[in-house]
């Protein structure tokens, strides 16, 4: 990811109701006026949360007759074991550092 | 390479990784147990941790700190679950505000360590599973981040916002 995508990401997802829209449609679509009716603020302020989200690539919109439907976008699994992959190399250099730690030891010995 | 093995599950959200370290349990165990041990590991070089709560026991508090290259400074914390010395771990590993409390509204990770011996030392297990999707890339946004300066200042810029 560059720089712009991990800030239009982490900012999608450092609002708690954006968070929340995220893990609604992930498993099924859901219309704005639907996810409007889990939180007590407007329609528009729902449209505003869905928009950040559609920039940060985590859902989108289409339009189905006078409804606008949001779903996970497919690609999201793949993201998943992406970002699974950069937790794994900060596990790995910790690991690394351990062993160092420990090699350490071993030579003083 | 230390680490011997990689599981990672989308489907459950949970990654573990295995490593192989040429020591017996208890002094495994000690670099989790002694706080000056993990301020060696834990934070990348650009990040030393520094631990200034350290009660290894179950529903006891582990709280961090790491300091970046300005001196700016970023407060860590765990709720220790479940503590079985010299064998197993688990812990909730949450961001803490700046007076080191849980930061409102931040996901936890579930960190789980399991040493086991074989011949010649041990095998370590340490497995991070993710409450949901948008938890996980959030934590690894913040955690992948750790040594990109302009990043961090983000975090705390959001942060800041509540």
């Amino acid at each position: 990811m560059t720089d712009a995508e991990v800030d239009r990401l982490f900012h999608a997802l450092a609002d708690a109701t954006r968070r929340d829209i995220v893990r609604e449609v992930l498993h099924s679509e859901r219309s704005v006026s639907e996810l409007g009716r889990r939180y007590p603020i407007s329609l528009t302020a729902v449209q505003k949360h869905v928009a950040v989200l559609e920039s940060a690539g985590l859902v989108r919109k289409r339009r189905h007759g006078r409804e606008q439907r949001v779903s996970c976008r497919p690609e999201a699994i793949e993201h998943a074991q992406r970002v699974l992959a950069d937790y794994e190399r900060l596990w790995r250099d910790r690991f690394d550092r351990m062993a160092t730690i420990l090699d350490g030891e071993g030579a003083d010995a | 390479m230390t680490v011997t093995h990689v599981h990672r599950d989308p489907d459950n959200l949970s990654l573990r990784l295995e490593a192989e370290l040429d020591v017996d349990a208890e002094r495994a165990w000690q670099l989790w147990a002694d706080p000056r041990q993990l301020e060696r590991w834990w934070g990348p070089p650009t990040h030393p941790a520094t631990f200034t709560v350290h009660e290894l026991v179950p529903g006891g508090l582990v709280r961090y700190y790491m300091t970046g290259p300005e001196g700016e400074t970023y407060p860590g914390l765990w709720q220790v679950v479940e503590v079985a010395a010299p064998r197993h771990l688990a812990v909730e590993d949450l961001f803490a505000d700046e007076e080191g409390n849980p930061a409102e509204g931040m996901p936890a990770t579930r960190m789980t360590v399991d040493i086991v011996d074989r011949p010649g030392g041990v095998t370590m297990a340490v497995t991070s599973r993710f409450p949901d999707l948008a938890s996980m890339e959030q934590i690894v946004a913040m955690g992948a981040v750790e040594g990109m300066q302009q990043a961090m200042s983000q975090i705390e810029a959001i942060l800041a916002e509540g």
